[in-house]
């Protein structure tokens, strides 16, 4: 059975001829992607905090000039693949080229904020046996959940259910490992609940956060057979 | 604001999304620790007892009537089998979407196969495969058999402690299928979709490189002890060679098909341990050869036997699967024996000595 669409693609979407469903594909693409891209030129490419930004922004606003990715065919691989060609293709040239004006035509896509944020002007060296499409593709998982996790928050919000946010993120987020992480009596006792509901409102927020991140990675994915094994990629198993 | 998340939450992310709900039970989740074909293992804590265990529990992709019934069955035979080479089941239950599950104790230390690859000493590996042998050899005595030994399924304690582990597809000499009819004996038991071993969709049970031929080939009536004797052999295969035997076919039709690695089905020859490991004692290659016979009379009787085989090589005795000639008998006596022989001898070399010196 396939897993219901509740999202279109807005990989398909970017090739759209109403431009309004472009920008909205795109916006939604940056959001997933942003950082990827960006650690990755980091990393890869040796980039400065500033130079990365830049070539990031560069990157997305020349894709979105040239066109690059309404070109992408879903018969030939992963866009999550094509994206990372393109990218590379991008900063060899602009190395080549020497260019180091600011990029992205004007259009900020994403706030700065998004970045390291540590105030860091060095380097980021590349570790040893780093695997780049491996890296490349544990921080576009990084990035799908933190967007979901930020789309629960707000849900959560605005629908009275602040509470099981908040012990989700006690104990999903911030507990790392299972020596730190909190015992089920120790929140219910800060949060003053009994302890069954604080099993409910952590099997509700996770069971949402699901939802969310099967919702978002099926806007960036091309069709079915990339939703699934995008998901397997990042839940270890396929949707059921 | 965008959530920075760190790499231990977000593996810890990727997992948790799956967690079954357990509102209702005494445990809470920490954190998945294996994932196999039919069920998840948790580790969670009991917050009646304060105690972490081991919880088990349908995938909730695989739950259905047939899975819930082979985990409870598990459950179950667990629960018979009393010994410490076999994990204890404290509890069992179903979760609110009806899935079931079962609380074992937490056990820490490594697979055997694990173990394996760090080379301990040839005596040791034997050892081990001799605390292998005690529970399911106990197992057998209870009328238990395995049928999915292998490396991974071995647990080895800090302290050498051994616990065979996920007795998923055991069954009991008497359990019948559903639908069999009542007081029918072994042999009638129809190769059904539903006889234990092969899933309702046909699929056989077991791990293919460490499974009897009888049981590849979905010979249902046909496995007994000495299929789980088989297993015992194959893990011994792999702690002398680093490999298994082979893979055996992976459906009943294809049982006479012939293969590569190191096990034939077609003509059950198991390729020689030695030849894979020269350095390999030939009484030992015997008793790996045996207990991997093709026919199941030919091998062990039971998880007992081959241990006893196993426990007089270690004791440097003659074991029952390698006749040995006299040359082989008298060498074998002389290395055992190597002390007071030399002490003899040089007992017998003093007195030699000393006559003559009496005599000059």
């Amino acid at each position: 059975m396939a897993f219901p669409q509740t999202h279109r693609s807005v990989v398909l979407g970017v090739k759209s001829a109403d431009p309004q469903e472009r920008a909205r594909a795109l916006d939604a693409l940056v959001a997933a992607y942003w950082r990827p891209v960006y650690r990755h030129v980091r990393v890869r490419w040796h980039a400065r905090e500033e130079e990365a930004e830049d070539l990031a922004q560069g990157f997305f606003a020349a894709a979105l000039e040239k066109g690059w990715l309404a070109r992408f065919d879903p018969g030939r691989g992963r866009f999550r693949s094509y994206l990372l060609s393109c990218l590379e293709g991008y900063v060899a040239n602009e190395r080549r080229a020497g260019k180091r004006l600011k990029r992205g035509g004007g259009r900020a896509f994403v706030p700065l904020e998004t970045t390291d944020g540590d105030g860091e002007t060095r380097e980021l060296p590349i570790p040893d046996g780093t695997d780049l499409e491996a890296e490349f593709q544990r921080e576009w998982a990084r990035s799908l959940f933190a967007v979901a996790v930020e789309s629960l928050r707000a849900r959560c919000a605005g629908t009275g259910r602040a509470v099981a946010f908040a012990l989700f993120e006690r104990y999903d987020i911030e507990g790392t490992d299972s020596a730190t992480r909190p015992r089920y009596a120790e929140l219910a006792a800060e949060f003053g609940l009994p302890v069954t509901q604080v099993t409910n409102h952590l099997y509700w927020a996770r069971r949402e956060l699901r939802a969310t991140v099967l919702d978002r990675l099926r806007e960036i994915t091309a069709g079915e057979e990339e939703f699934r094994a995008e998901a397997r990629a990042l839940l270890g198993k396929e949707p059921w | 604001m965008v959530t920075e998340l760190s790499d231990e939450a977000l593996d810890h992310l990727r997992h948790v999304t799956e967690w079954p709900d357990f509102s209702g039970t005494r445990y809470e989740l920490r954190s998945e620790v294996a994932r196999g074909g039919m069920g998840v293992v948790y580790v969670a804590r009991d917050r009646d007892l304060e105690r972490d265990v081991a919880l088990k529990v349908i995938a909730a992709e695989s739950a259905d009537a047939e899975t819930t019934a082979r985990l409870r069955r598990e459950a179950r035979i667990i629960a018979r089998l009393e010994h410490p080479g076999i994990v204890p089941v404290h509890d069992a239950g179903s979760l609110p979407d009806g899935r079931a599950f079962y609380a074992m104790k937490l056990v820490s230390g490594k697979r055997l196969d694990e173990l394996m690859r760090e080379g301990p000493p040839l005596r040791e590996r034997l050892r081990l495969l001799l605390r292998i042998c005690e529970p399911v050899a106990f197992a057998h005595a209870h009328g238990v058999i395995h049928r999915d030994l292998k490396p991974e399924n071995v647990m080895v304690g800090p302290f050498g402690e051994v616990l065979v582990m996920d007795w998923g597809v055991a069954r009991h000499r008497e359990e019948r299928p559903p639908g069999a009819a009542p007081g029918s004996a072994p042999g009638d038991e129809p190769r059904s979709l539903s006889a234990p071993g092969i899933t309702a969709h046909g699929t056989i049970l077991g791990t293919p490189a460490y499974m009897a031929p009888e049981q590849a080939r979905g010979e249902v009536d046909r496995v007994d002890a000495r299929a789980d004797v088989y297993a015992l052999g194959a893990i011994l295969y792999f702690m002398l060679t680093g490999h298994a035997p082979g893979r055996p076919p992976a459906t009943p039709d294809a049982s006479t098909r012939t293969w590569g690695g190191s096990h034939d089905h077609k003509t059950a020859q198991v390729r020689p341990p030695r030849e894979a490991a020269p350095g390999i004692p030939r009484p030992l290659e015997a008793i790996c050869l045996k207990a991997l016979a093709a026919e199941p009379g030919a091998r062990y009787a039971g998880a007992s036997a081959l241990a006893a085989d196993v426990g007089r090589f270690l004791e440097g005795e003659p074991v029952s699967a390698y006749p040995e000639g006299v040359w082989r008998r008298v060498r074998r006596f002389a290395v055992r024996y190597r002390t007071p022989i030399l002490l003899v001898l040089a007992y017998l070399v003093m007195r030699v000595v000393l006559l003559l010196v009496a005599r000059v």
